[in-house]
């Protein structure tokens, strides 16, 4: 899993790659390049089956202009939109960065920390459907584990969670991000390992220590190892469903991926709600763009 | 921190009253920690403990007032309600996990392995493009998906969520075992070809024993992200071929559905991933180590 950190942000690594292929091999032989072809024509079938034939499909489904004047008239698709960026806007930065913090703090050497790393993971193992189950009835209003705890240290009656749009997207992003910082905390934290101990030991010689530490010499180095993460979790933060689905449930706290389901397989309008999807290509597409150069240059073997 | 140690004097009082702070500190980050990571776990347990009758799990209580395995049994003796076929859902969740593994470790492995130890002259083309398929997001193709596996004969069938999977698994898989493959040396190709090994045996003997590492990083994401999966699974298949991850969802439209059989249901399909990270760990831990080691 996580070596595709190696990926991410080992430039200098996967250069080194390139220059074991030894130099001035022929052209593939006869039968070894039908036997190259036969090896790679799985998964040549699979993606043209099912990559690149229902993305055809869908665009297909949603080039009808009269489909994009439904969607601006319909009320709820507005209010779907802000929910979606501030879903992904939260989502994926609150969650990246407090990653970062953490990956710094499992990186020191006690016992009771590498203890505690074992249980943090654990929210990764454990699958999507089941943890948001579980924090959806933690913060069913009044009877939640949540506001009973709230009840019985504070003695403050807790918030109805859902019944208020704000509160319950803000729950949606709670249960994201207790289900997906572990894993970029642990892409980060091998991030970290590779940085050389030499460094930190010429920085703190110069005085850099803490805060200025951080700053100044590893978020330098875990720069770009960062912006491919994130760009990475925007693209499947936008694409989640489950949490929305599941924690909030309702409608007004409908993201893009949700308002497609509904408009697909409630309202039998398949159209629509591809198309509803579709409309976040002109924020995918960019992000793509600048993932796809950002990995272009970090590993050029590939 | 050397430094401070060996100046001594004046410089060692705030030293020391530092260092107390930061461990005073890094006590409270992991307490805090330790509550955000446990808590939706804890109240799994709340509610799957409780007894079956009335709703007093959700009498704001932190502690299931009188605790019993009822909800467990009920699920294990498929007794609750929406759980009558749970060990055959609990059977189709592992058909698909398993053969959505089993697949992407060989359409992977075998596309990796003609790209770059065969030297595919365009074939780097293929596994670029592989990669394209994770800008769009999955949970956007849903309805394409739907409408195609009906056209190729997979409604209703696991074989369809398994595809689907599959499809979502293997640009990952490629990328992992390319670069991990390029860190065996050629000249074990070139030795065996000398002795006239054939491509399949080049993969058969050299390729798959020496990549069992990286084989299972794949392999255990391919089964999580099928064990993760709910839209799929909920929309490409009917009752019949339901899988636990779908009927947790089922209780939404019920008010007076058997929660404590539910959530004990829902900790009994989260335990196999985890009793696999666990067994795994070792492989886990030499991928995140990849770098020190071949730097």
């Amino acid at each position: 899993m996580s070596s595709m950190q190696q990926v991410l942000a080992g430039g200098p690594h996967v250069l080194v790659f390139g220059s074991g292929r030894p130099p001035g091999r022929g052209r593939l032989r006869g039968s070894d390049f039908k036997w190259a072809i036969a090896f790679v024509a799985p998964y040549a079938a699979v993606f043209l089956a099912f990559v690149v034939y229902p993305f055809g499909y869908a665009l297909w489904m949603a080039a009808k202009p009269s489909l994009y004047a439904d969607l601006i008239a319909d009320p709820t698709y507005l209010p779907t939109v802000v929910n979606t960026l501030f879903f992904v806007g939260l989502g994926v930065n609150v969650k990246m960065f407090l990653a970062l913090l953490l990956s710094g703090f499992f990186l020191r050497r006690r016992w009771w920390i590498r203890a505690l790393l074992a249980v943090y993971i654990l929210p990764w193992a454990i699958a999507a459907a089941q943890a948001c189950v579980s924090f959806h009835w933690m913060l069913t209003a009044r009877w939640g584990l949540v506001d009973g705890v709230l009840w019985a240290l504070f003695g403050i009656n807790g918030p109805e969670w859902f019944a208020d749009r704000w509160l319950a997207l803000g729950s949606d992003i709670a249960a994201y991000t207790w289900k997906w910082m572990p894993f970029w905390t642990v892409i980060f934290l091998a991030g970290r390992m590779t940085i050389p101990r030499d460094i930190y030991d010429a920085a703190e010689v110069d005085g850099a220590t803490g805060i200025r530490r951080f700053v100044h010499v590893t978020f330098p180095l875990l720069a770009n190892l960062y912006l491919v993460c994130t760009l990475l979790s925007t693209l499947w933060t936008l694409g989640d469903f489950t949490t929305v689905y599941l924690v909030s449930g309702g409608a007004s706290t409908d993201v893009l991926a949700t308002l497609g389901f509904r408009y697909a397989f409630d309202l039998a309008r398949p159209a629509l709600g591809v198309a509803a999807v579709m409309s976040a290509l002109p924020v995918l597409i960019p992000v793509v763009i600048v993932l796809m150069r950002r990995l272009r240059t970090s590993e050029v073997q590939l | 921190m050397s430094i401070a140690l060996t100046s001594g004097g004046p410089a060692r009082r705030p030293y020391r009253l530092r260092r107390i702070f930061t461990e005073a500190g890094s006590i409270g980050i992991g307490v805090v920690l330790l509550i955000w990571s446990l808590l939706p776990v804890y109240n799994m347990f709340l509610i799957a403990l409780d007894p079956e009758e009335g709703e007093i799990e959700f009498d704001g209580n932190l502690w299931p007032p009188e605790p019993s395995l009822g909800g467990f049994r009920a699920v294990v003796t498929q007794q609750a309600r929406y759980l009558e076929d749970f060990w055959h859902q609990f059977g189709n969740s592992f058909y698909i996990g398993l053969l959505t593994m089993a697949l992407t470790v060989l359409i992977g492995s075998l596309a990796s392995f003609a790209v770059s130890r065969l030297r595919l002259g365009k074939g780097s083309l293929l596994t670029n493009a592989a990669l394209l398929t994770y800008a769009i997001p999955a949970s956007f193709l849903i309805v394409p998906y739907f409408r195609i596996m009906h056209s190729y004969g997979l409604g209703d069938n696991p074989w369809a969520v398994i595809a689907a999977q599959t499809t979502f698994a293997t640009p990952f898989a490629i990328l992992i075992l390319q670069l991990y493959g390029s860190l065996i040396p050629f000249e074990l190709d070139d030795a065996a070809r000398v002795d006239g090994a054939s491509p399949v045996q080049l993969y058969l003997r050299i390729y798959l024993p020496l990549m069992t590492p990286a084989l299972a990083i794949v392999a255990i994401y391919a089964l999580l992200l099928a064990w993760n999966d709910y839209l799929y699974q909920a929309v490409l298949l009917s009752v019949r071929n339901m899988t636990v991850s779908v009927t947790q969802g089922q209780l939404f439209e019920d008010v007076d559905a058997p929660y404590n059989a539910m959530m004990a249901a829902a900790i009994i399909y989260v335990l196999p991933p985890i009793a696999l990270l666990f067994a795994l760990r070792r492989y886990i831990a030499a991928s995140l180590t990849m770098g020190d080691v071949k730097g």
